[in-house]
């Protein structure tokens, strides 16, 4: 328990020092080509490429610092709307019941009905690439995630002698939800916003590998990955790093998740849902 | 039982169209003329108009989504434009090697998630399942379009005996049957196709189901460890059963159910993993085809894969539930 929130923590930590620092940790410009240093390999302390350089003679280090702060970024914001969005209409859903809770559940249905990524691989095939519809594409089904649960929740917080009060008192339905629902939901959605980060990691990083993500000029892992793939033969650092940065990131986080949940809900954990 | 697969059955349609009306609304939010997009820059307003006629674009969306919608469920959904041919024809195609990988990286993640799971669980907290519980969540965590690549880089690349693309060495494998290589070529007797489906098989395969495997070990082990404590396992032990006859007659197989549940689950998200592994393995299958529509813009291909997609995504949670039903005969809702 303490070693999963110290490992994944300090993890965590690098990942997002590393893209909030970026320009002023990373040696090189990302983008800076050269020819006289194409696919050098790793150099370690021996050189001034660290994790060595790509086919346009460009820093993999300084490309991966450069990712990192892509992949926060668009993780970050793919974590707070979907939780926005998932948590207002879970606890709207769960406190009104009825019609509204009818036809939120059936928007949920619907959406849930495909396969994941597909979904998103949708969207950016017929939107176009971009920040925004990349952001656009990893909410459209991670917000379910949140709703489910909080709808859930809110069920049984709607019966509880606080709401209840809170009612005879004279406060309004928008009041009872934004003062006394929503803050009960924080916790939980804690826990399901640490797993949606990782997995919004991995979408983004497939999307990009796909060459569906941000556009090409902006180093992320996935493209690096993508382009790395190419010289898989010959110069096998350049598909290494960048994925090992995805995995190790995708793992701190995992780690820091199992041990949230494990502190703030535990009945997560005994419900069945403790993959 | 039998009303219950009916209400299920039916619920299923009003899914059905508002996904195909979502993703309707999607292509018409698609930036482009496709008028122009096909015929060229300079074509005269003439052309256009005439064009635009002839495939219905003049008409109002609702009349454009509702012929949409009765072609699409007849399973037609225009010519591609890659390929020339129909649709429905170069997907069907394609399915057989899905399904192959898709079974094969099944059959792997069981084969090496419940043993480990079971092990890890029946020792808690040793050394085996800390060790266990580890593989799991790297299973988890890796992207296993780089644990393709590495295993590329690993069987291919460095040690080169394992193939890197493609389904088959040219040549070996024989007739077309099932579509299946390797059970085709097992039919027919032919081992050495066998054996050269299964080597092509084997590293997609096994990135594909890395992250079922890693679900399903820690799946398995919570399980294992929820009924370990039940009242009928105190039973069997003070009867005086030796533990291993404890663990695989009382434990395992009440423990199994909710494994089976979430095998269903994953395998949605199998079905999407394919689309990217297939594109790493370049395996001749409809998750590759996919990339290779949207590269090409070949939208009626897009379309078509999206939808096929999606409805198999539908069936598969069906049958789930019915399996459900099957298992646990409580559920009724």
């Amino acid at each position: 328990m303490r070693t999963k929130v110290y490992l994944g923590g300090s993890v965590v930590l690098i990942f997002i020092i590393a893209g909030a620092l970026g320009p002023l940790v990373a040696p090189f410009d990302p983008n800076q080509q050269s020819l006289e240093t194409m696919l050098h390999a790793p150099q370690w302390f021996w050189g001034p490429h660290f994790l060595g350089t790509d086919n346009l003679g460009r820093d993999i280090l300084s490309r991966i610092v450069f990712g990192a702060r892509v992949s926060l970024l668009i993780a970050f914001a793919v974590v707070f709307i979907s939780g926005f969005v998932g948590v207002i209409l879970g606890a709207t859903s769960g406190y009104f019941g009825g019609n509204v809770d009818f036809t939120i559940q059936k928007f949920v249905e619907v959406v849930w009905a495909f396969p994941p990524l597909l979904l998103a691989l949708t969207i950016m095939a017929f939107l176009g690439q971009g920040l925004f519809n990349l952001i656009l594409a990893l909410v459209a089904q991670r917000w379910i995630q949140y709703c489910r649960v909080t709808r859930g929740q809110s069920l049984s917080l709607k019966a509880r002698e606080f709401v209840i009060s809170a009612k005879s008192l004279g406060a309004s339905d928008a009041q009872i939800i934004a003062r006394h629902i929503i803050p009960n939901l924080i916790q939980v959605s804690l826990v399901i916003g640490t797993f949606a980060m990782a997995s919004s990691i991995i979408s983004e990083a497939s999307l990009s590998f796909l060459g569906l993500g941000v556009p090409p000029e902006i180093p992320t892992w996935g493209t690096m990955l993508a382009d790395g793939r190419i010289y898989i033969s010959t110069a096998w650092w350049l598909a290494l790093f960048p994925g090992l940065s995805i995995f190790v990131t995708v793992l701190g986080i995992n780690l820091l998740g199992d041990a949230l949940r494990d502190v703030l809900d535990p009945r997560l954990k005994r419900a069945g849902t403790g993959i | 039982m039998g009303t219950y697969l009916l209400r299920r059955l039916v619920g299923t349609i009003p899914v059905m169209v508002l996904i195909s009306l979502l993703v309707f609304l999607l292509i018409q939010a698609a930036p482009g003329d496709p008028t122009l997009m096909l015929l060229g820059e300079d074509t005269t307003q003439e052309d256009i108009d005439q064009a635009r006629e002839r495939w219905g674009l003049d008409q109002p969306v609702y009349v454009q989504y509702l012929k949409f919608f009765m072609s699409a469920a007849k399973g037609d959904f225009g010519r591609s434009f890659k390929y020339d041919e129909p649709v429905m024809d170069v997907i069907v195609n394609r399915i057989p090697a899905t399904l192959e990988l898709a079974t094969a990286s099944v059959i792997i993640a069981i084969i090496f998630a419940i043993p480990l799971g079971v092990w890890a669980a029946a020792k808690p907290n040793s050394w085996v399942d800390n060790t266990g519980t580890t593989f799991g969540l790297f299973g988890i965590s890796m992207p296993s379009f780089w644990f393709g690549i590495m295993l590329i880089l690993l069987f291919a690349g460095i040690l080169n005996i394992l193939p890197s693309a493609g389904r088959d060495t040219y040549g070996i494998a024989g007739e077309r049957i099932t579509g299946f290589y390797v059970v085709d070529s097992a039919i027919q007797g032919n081992w050495a196709g066998v054996r050269d489906g299964l080597e092509h098989l084997f590293l997609p395969a096994l990135a594909l189901g890395s992250n079922m495997l890693g679900i399903l070990m820690r799946v398995t082990r919570s399980s294992v460890l929820e009924v370990m404590h039940e009242e009928y396992v105190t039973t069997a032990r003070a009867k005086g059963l030796v533990e291993r006859k404890v663990l695989w007659r009382h434990v395992v197989s009440n423990a199994l159910i909710p494994v089976i549940t979430v095998v269903g689950l994953e395998l949605g998200t199998l079905l999407s993993g394919s689309i990217i592994v297939e594109t790493v393995f370049s395996w001749p299958g409809s998750g590759s085809l996919l990339v290779i529509a949207l590269n090409a813009r070949d939208h009626p291909l897009v379309t078509g894969l999206v939808l096929v997609y999606t409805v198999a995504f539908v069936a598969i949670n069906f049958l789930i539930d019915v399996l459900y039903a099957v298992i646990d005969p409580r559920i009724r809702y």
